[in-house]
């Protein structure tokens, strides 16, 4: 059957999702973003709606069952509040939905129920890396085997919260695959950055160059185990969830400058009223809903194990970010002069609108 | 409810069987009637039609269950929703996928019937409608545009006078554009009778008020086609222009109410009869697009390049690249039509989902297939392949049952809630 509604528990989850998204994070991102942090509080706030403790079973701390639909609902809800502010709220998840999905039993017991109990924690993951064509199947950071240990040498970039974290998720180049290896935070050669990064956007969330240097970690480390994992998933998993941000980024974007659109007046009427800003208004939504089911559509296909299921989301990733430059762009456009002023956030989406084309390891669901 | 993806399982199976139809009876006819324009593919329509009998469905317009414009408060929970739309925008886009003009001659009611369907009273649907299940195959077109009036469709000039004495309407105008309108009209020995659904005034100092549509058998006395369009694309579909010359209709074939009321509602009746043929129409057009896209992909495979899914865009060779986004296009254009339909389906509102298909569509499938052709090179360009074909087809696309352009207009006043007044 085809059906576009999502279950009741969605919906619900959804709605709690968008109250917290309207009522917090939207509230708090310009400060958040021009002060460059992230009240502790607002991050707690959101996890506290347990989106990620809601994927994983009881046996591991749990209280639910991972769903990529279900996950790509919230970010899209999530993210039309604040990107940085989702994205913060999830970096544990970076951690915790690769091991749920690759890792080993002793793995996930170890290390699940540390990460959703209690409090947000800053565990995290590190993927991209400082390269124009950065590929995360063709990673320069390199794992090599030696006797009962790996040997991590390489340079990661934007890893989220990785200052503080307890332990990081680094993933690297193990005889031409990429594989994860659980590093924890005190091994010896693994440097953090003093400085955070400075990008065009998310400045709200603190992200940092990580190096590691002869850093060793016991074979036990690689997820997966000995015999390690497949990162298609854990991939895709990522791509879906950056073209749910999109989606959502862009919703945000569109419903602002719509209704700027119908309050704003121009030659005695409301600027809403020309076609040349009614048919940009008409475009946006249109490419949003394609985008938006596109997204849904790999999501689904990832919780039912279809074939093409990988593909699919690298072409709903790739449809997002082509959408959410052009979403953004023109909500910018439409406010014309006042969209460019930081007072407005449509400036702010703009400059989150080109990053998602390198967002990916930045979010999984 | 949940979210998903999987097509019905009917779908599926009648997608196989139609596929070997579109190859059969229509791929392989394609550029013969492309090149013998005004010519009719008689085994096509015959074939299509002892089909569709034996299958037990009279035409592929939806039937009174799929009807797409009903409140759904009737609707019982624990009914089966219909898949009669879904089901009829798969067999479409799969026909169209063989050939989009031999698919607009397939028999049965097309527009016209859709017209009755969404505008008639239950009696007036069982008298137009049965024709379609008949012995011999039938067509019916829809009559709107005229030479003043266009996507403006208010501005329609055709007058229908009521003569006290008979009882009957007097029409007069001239149509153009109306597909079919020539196997509607003429009276081929191999057809059954058909009619025409003319769009005309009742009374001009109403404006869209007066609007109203009136259904003119083959054979009335002042009906004639006048001339049949030679065009870009979609030659095998006749595209008559219809000259109305004091055509007498008895009084019971005018569509809905004949009062003319203040309100706008038999114009409306027109256009909720667009609300459920847009996202078909979207479908047929992405049948193109995937027919174009697939034999692209099939001449880069003989010449040993393969698409590499799943690179970031800086190692993706320009090809790869306008291959994965012409299937992101393809992909989710399909999936508005399909959920556009599905709201249909469910009885919910579409008329924002149902618009924003066709506008994705129409830019989707004039985009493909011109990307096609230019990536083929001289293959593209060429008349010994359909690539060629495909992008003069596909235009059509954005043009016929409202162009992208009203579309967006539709849309926008969806998303801004604006009249028609508030935003022109």
């Amino acid at each position: 059957m085809y059906s576009f509604e999502p279950t009741e528990e969605q919906q619900m989850l959804v709605e709690a999702v968008g109250k917290y998204a309207g009522n917090d994070l939207r509230t708090a991102a310009r400060e958040a973003e021009e002060g460059g942090e992230l009240p502790k509080k607002l991050i707690g706030k959101g996890w506290e709606i347990g989106l990620l403790q809601a994927s994983i079973p009881e046996a591991y701390g749990g209280f639910g069952e991972r769903s990529a639909v279900t996950g790509v609902l919230a970010v899209e809800e999530m993210t039309f509040g604040d990107l940085a502010g989702t994205l913060a709220v999830m970096t544990p998840s970076l951690f915790a939905t690769p091991i749920l999905l690759a890792g080993s039993e002793e793995q996930k017991q170890t290390y699940l129920p540390k990460v959703i109990e209690g409090e947000w924690s800053p565990y995290t993951a590190a993927l991209i890396e400082y390269a124009f064509d950065f590929d995360p199947n063709a990673l320069k950071t390199a794992a090599t085997l030696n006797g009962e240990e790996y040997v991590l040498d390489g340079e990661k970039a934007f890893v989220p919260f990785a200052n503080n974290a307890e332990t990081i998720l680094v993933y690297a180049n193990l005889d031409g695959r990429t594989q994860g290896f659980i590093v924890p935070k005190n091994s010896a050669g693994l440097t953090i950055s003093d400085e955070r990064e400075k990008l065009m956007s998310l400045n709200a969330l603190p992200l940092y160059r990580v190096h590691l240097d002869n850093v060793k970690v016991p074979a036990s480390n690689r997820l997966g185990g000995a015999s390690g994992h497949d990162f298609e998933p854990i991939l895709a998993s990522m791509r879906i969830a950056a073209a749910a941000a999109a989606v959502g980024v862009a919703n945000a974007a569109f419903e602002y400058a719509r209704d700027y659109a119908k309050e704003r007046e121009a030659f005695g009427v409301k600027i809403a009223q020309k076609q040349a800003i009614a048919f940009m208004l008409a475009e946006m939504r249109t490419e949003i809903e394609a985008s938006r089911l596109l997204t849904w559509e790999a999501a689904w296909k990832m919780d039912t194990g279809k074939e093409d299921a990988f593909t699919e989301a690298y072409l709903a990733f790739t449809g997002a970010a082509d959408m959410v430059m052009m979403v953004t762009d023109r909500a910018v456009q439409i406010l014309g002069g006042h969209g460019y002023i930081r007072e407005h956030l449509v400036e702010m989406w703009m400059r989150e609108g080109r990053g998602f084309a390198m967002f990916t390891g930045l979010a999984i669901v | 409810m949940s979210i998903e993806f999987e097509a019905p399982k009917p779908i599926t199976q009648m997608q196989f069987m139609l596929k070997t139809v579109a190859e059969e009876m229509m791929r392989s006819r394609s550029r013969y009637f492309d090149e013998h324009e005004h010519e009719i593919p008689w085994d096509y329509i015959e074939f299509m039609h002892t089909a569709m009998k034996a299958m037990g469905v009279g035409s592929l317009a939806p039937n009174e269950k799929g009807n797409g414009h009903g409140d759904g408060s009737q609707e019982k929970k624990d009914k089966r929703p219909s898949i009669a739309y879904q089901v009829l925008a798969s067999q479409i886009e799969m026909l169209a996928w063989g050939d989009v003009g031999m698919y607009l001659v397939t028999p049965g009611g097309g527009l016209g019937a859709a017209a009755v369907q969404a505008a008639g009273t239950p009696e007036q649907k069982a008298k137009f409608l049965a024709r379609f299940g008949e012995e011999k195959p039938t067509l019916a077109a829809m009559c709107m545009t005229e030479a003043g009036a266009g996507s403006d469709t208010a501005s329609i000039r055709t007058r229908a006078i009521l003569d006290e004495n008979t009882k009957e309407w007097i029409l007069n105008g001239e149509k153009i554009f109306a597909t079919s309108g020539d196997k509607a009209l003429t009276e081929y020995e191999k057809l059954g009778k058909g009619f025409i659904v003319v769009w005309a005034s009742i009374d001009p100092s109403a404006g869209r008020a007066g609007m109203r549509a009136f259904v003119v058998e083959a054979g009335t006395p002042g009906v004639r086609v006048a001339k049949l369009e030679r065009k870009l694309g979609i030659r095998v579909s006749d595209t008559a222009a219809i000259s109305l010359v004091d055509a007498r209709v008895p009084y019971d074939h005018i569509l809905g109410s004949p009062a003319v009321e203040k309100t706008t509602t038999g114009f409306k009746g027109a256009m909720a009869t667009f609300d459920a043929t847009r996202p078909l129409v979207a479908a047929s057009g992405l049948g193109v697009a995937r027919a174009a896209l697939e034999f692209l992909k099939e001449k880069l495979a003989e010449n040993g390049v393969q698409i590499r899914y799943g690179l970031p865009r800086q190692k993706l060779t320009s090809i790869e690249r306008d291959v994965i986004d012409m299937e992101v296009m393809l992909k989710s254009a399909w999936l508005m039509v399909i959920k556009a339909v599905w709201m249909a389906d469910n009885k919910k509102p579409n008329v924002l989902e149902s618009s924003m298909s066709k506008v994705k569509a129409g830019d989707v499938g004039t985009k493909i297939t011109q990307k096609v052709v230019e990536i083929l090179g001289p293959l593209g360009y060429s008349r010994e392949f359909l690539a060629e074909k495909w992008f003069r087809d596909a235009k059509i696309t954005d043009i016929y049952e409202g162009t992208g352009q009203i579309n967006r207009l539709v849309v926008a006043r969806q998303i801004l809630g604006y009249s028609g007044k508030e935003l022109r």
